[in-house]
């Protein structure tokens, strides 16, 4: 709501000068929110001091690798051994013929990863590899490989407990496991789970309107200052207008549901992928032979970094880090857009999520962190960069790359946030229940944060959607933990009716 | 008896691909099974509120399918005593109507062949041409 009202002074604001909004509206709304954010970020980022090493490592961070390790041996390695066969589920081998026109496994995980695959991606791997140099790379995809598992257990609840109403729809995601679930699983705890539900929607709504908003439009817009010439770039100071674009872009989808800019964008994000990761590769390529040398860093790194980077355990903790932020496995947003899948056995769906993390942080965060290393990019000077890191790396090899790296970051922001538009969306419905007036107040809300986060320049309000987004992870893993029995169940007579060969395929 | 399977689209082409696929069942005492296909891919991209709406959505268009294209075709057809069956499926056009020509095994297929659009078809090849390469049983092309 705040961010509704504000919106049209936000424009005056920066119109009449940077200079201005900077002493005025911001400080407002700076001083506003900081004691919250301090508050949660304290909380969220508190750091675990580790015994024998003099650094700490943040609270979160332990939170998401915990049980990312507990569900990888609990479910005895599913994310490794399950791979082979989410393969064939995501190709369609196991769907019916009949079931034609609705919604397959390939096309929930193509959603749900086009709202993690993102920022995440280009510049947080950059960010890592130079505040923790190559080692922090093996890190990360340890803790991708992991998280895998966190997100089949959630994403095979969100089916399990999703609603399925009269007309048709479906809803799903960790607001309606946590309060349907652990009322089935525990009557006892029912209370328990509707008040753990009503925290993570209340967080996922901080989240939607911060992370997925503001945080994604301000970051597209400073990377098109950057391109087009940082300082002396015909944009400069023309955030509100580029704000003014996207939420009118993003309102014709989520209001409008004009279907036409989504479908262009459904066609671009994927081509953008597949352009990233194939330069990536074909970089790799032309200098095959500095790749042994790039992986021994990366190994020698993770276990032995050199001193400037902070240790072993720092090089550690900038790993898991950055794959928690890059592919959001724990923090239960991924639930909410697998649970649409038509299928009978929700496990199913949770094999095909293991691809999120792995395509996300294994693959094209490790093509990224290869990219960097073997072009000689990473500045040793120990200088941090995200965007403009990976942006040079790729850039010595083909020069027109920046250009395409914009597009790519336009469109990852685009989709990200009709993604978590629809997240804060089902959330803010779950609290205040559906309706057409109600729903649309949401939209404009959300269109409004997407107009201040590239008007202003708010670092309090970035913290703070940052500390909101992982926030998620409290109350979704604690009702992760207590229904993990029930994800028990559900794979073991599912592997069992596969090793059998009772189940149907089609092809 | 044999039987005939002739793909419509809803336009004049189509129709004039169903007059000929009657006339052809008249004179051999065939049945006719009407088929419009939905284009849809299960490889497609789209927004998390699609997916949530897209069961609800396939049904619209199926019931839409049925009520306004093939229903009053088939009741048509019926008039002039010619048993007809409506059939609306998503899908790809040409491996949707092979893989129900091979189910029901019926003896040809026919087809008008302007249904995409002019770059579409020259792009692509068009429904009534991939068909006429890929059926197993004899295809009609009408003009």
């Amino acid at each position: 709501m705040k961010c509704s009202r504000i919106a049209p002074m936000a424009l005056v604001a920066t119109g009449s000068g940077q200079a201005l909004a900077q002493d005025g509206l911001d400080g407002v709304i700076d001083r506003a929110v900081t004691p919250l954010s301090d508050a949660l970020s304290a909380f969220i980022f508190y750091e675990v001091p580790i015994p024998m090493v003099g650094q700490g490592i943040p609270f979160i961070v332990l939170w998401l690798v915990i049980a990312a390790s507990f569900f990888t041996f609990y479910f005895g390695f599913i994310n490794l051994r399950a791979l082979k066969h989410a393969f064939f589920l995501v190709r369609g081998d196991y769907t019916s013929p009949d079931a034609a026109g609705e919604v397959t496994h390939f096309q929930a995980l193509a959603t749900a990863l086009s709202g993690t695959v993102g920022l995440g991606n280009i510049a947080g791997v950059a960010l890592a590899v130079s505040l923790g140099g190559p080692g922090a790379t093996f890190w990360m995809i340890l803790a991708g490989l992991l998280g895998m598992s966190t997100k089949f257990v959630e994403c095979t609840l969100g089916v399990k407990y999703r609603n399925e109403y009269a007309d048709g729809t479906v809803s799903g995601g960790p607001m309606y496991y946590l309060s349907k679930g652990l009322a089935a699983e525990y009557p006892a705890l029912a209370g328990f789970g509707k008040m753990l539900a009503v925290i993570f929607a209340v967080f996922c709504i901080g989240g939607t309107l911060g992370a997925g908003a503001m945080f994604q439009t301000n970051q597209a817009f400073s990377q098109l200052v950057n391109v087009t010439g940082g300082e002396a770039s015909a944009f400069n100071g023309f955030g509100w207008l580029f704000g003014l674009v996207i939420a009118l872009l993003v309102g014709t989808v989520i209001i409008g549901g004009i279907r036409s800019i989504a479908r262009v964008t459904e066609k671009v994000v994927p081509l953008m992928a597949v352009l990233y990761v194939s330069s990536g590769l074909l970089i790799i390529g032309l200098n095959i032979e500095a790749l042994p040398a790039a992986v021994g860093s990366i190994i020698s790194g993770a276990f032995q970094p050199e001193g400037m980077y902070g240790g072993f355990v720092g090089v550690l903790i900038m790993g898991f880090r950055r794959a928690a932020f890059s592919n959001e496995a724990g923090v239960g947003s991924a639930a909410i857009a697998h649970s649409a899948v038509r299928t009978d056995r929700p496990v199913t769906e949770g094999l095909v999520a293991l691809y999120e993390p792995f395509i996300d942080t294994v693959v094209v965060c490790t093509i990224t962190a290869l990219v960097i290393i073997i072009t000689g990019s990473l500045d040793p000077t120990g200088q941090i960069e995200g965007v403009a890191l990976t942006s040079r790396a790729f850039e010595s090899a083909f020069d027109w790359f920046p250009i395409v790296l914009l597009a790519a970051v336009l469109m990852f922001a685009f989709s990200t946030t009709i993604s978590w538009s629809y997240y804060g969306l089902k959330s803010f419905t779950y609290l205040f229940g559906e309706g057409q007036s109600k729903e649309l107040i949401f939209k404009a809300v959300v269109l409004g944060a997407v107009v201040v986060g590239s008007s202003i320049n708010l670092a309090s309000v970035m913290d703070f959607a940052d500390a909101m987004i992982l926030a998620m992870a409290l109350p979704n893993l604690i009702g992760v933990y207590l229904l993990t029995p029930v994800v028990k169940r559900e794979l073991r007579s599912y592997w069992a009716d596969y090793k059998a060969g009772r189940l149907q395929t089609y092809r | 008896m044999s039987s005939f399977l002739v793909g419509i689209d809803g336009s004049e082409c189509g129709d004039r691909a169903l007059d000929a696929a009657a006339a052809q069942a008249e004179a051999a005492g065939a049945v006719l099974i009407v088929c419009y296909v939905i284009a849809w891919s299960p490889y497609s991209f789209s927004t998390p509120q699609e997916n949530a709406e897209r069961h609800k959505r396939r049904e619209e268009e199926l019931d839409a399918a049925r009520s306004k294209l093939l229903e009053p075709r088939a009741r048509a057809l019926a008039e002039r005593g010619i048993g007809a069956e409506g059939v609306a499926r998503h899908g790809h056009p040409v491996r949707t109507l092979i893989k129900l020509a091979e189910d029901r095994g019926v003896d040809m297929i026919v087809i008008g062949r302007s249904g995409d659009s002019p770059i579409r078809s020259r792009m692509f090849g068009g429904t009534a041409a991939s068909l006429v390469q890929s059926s197993p049983v004899p295809v009609l092309v009408v003009p």
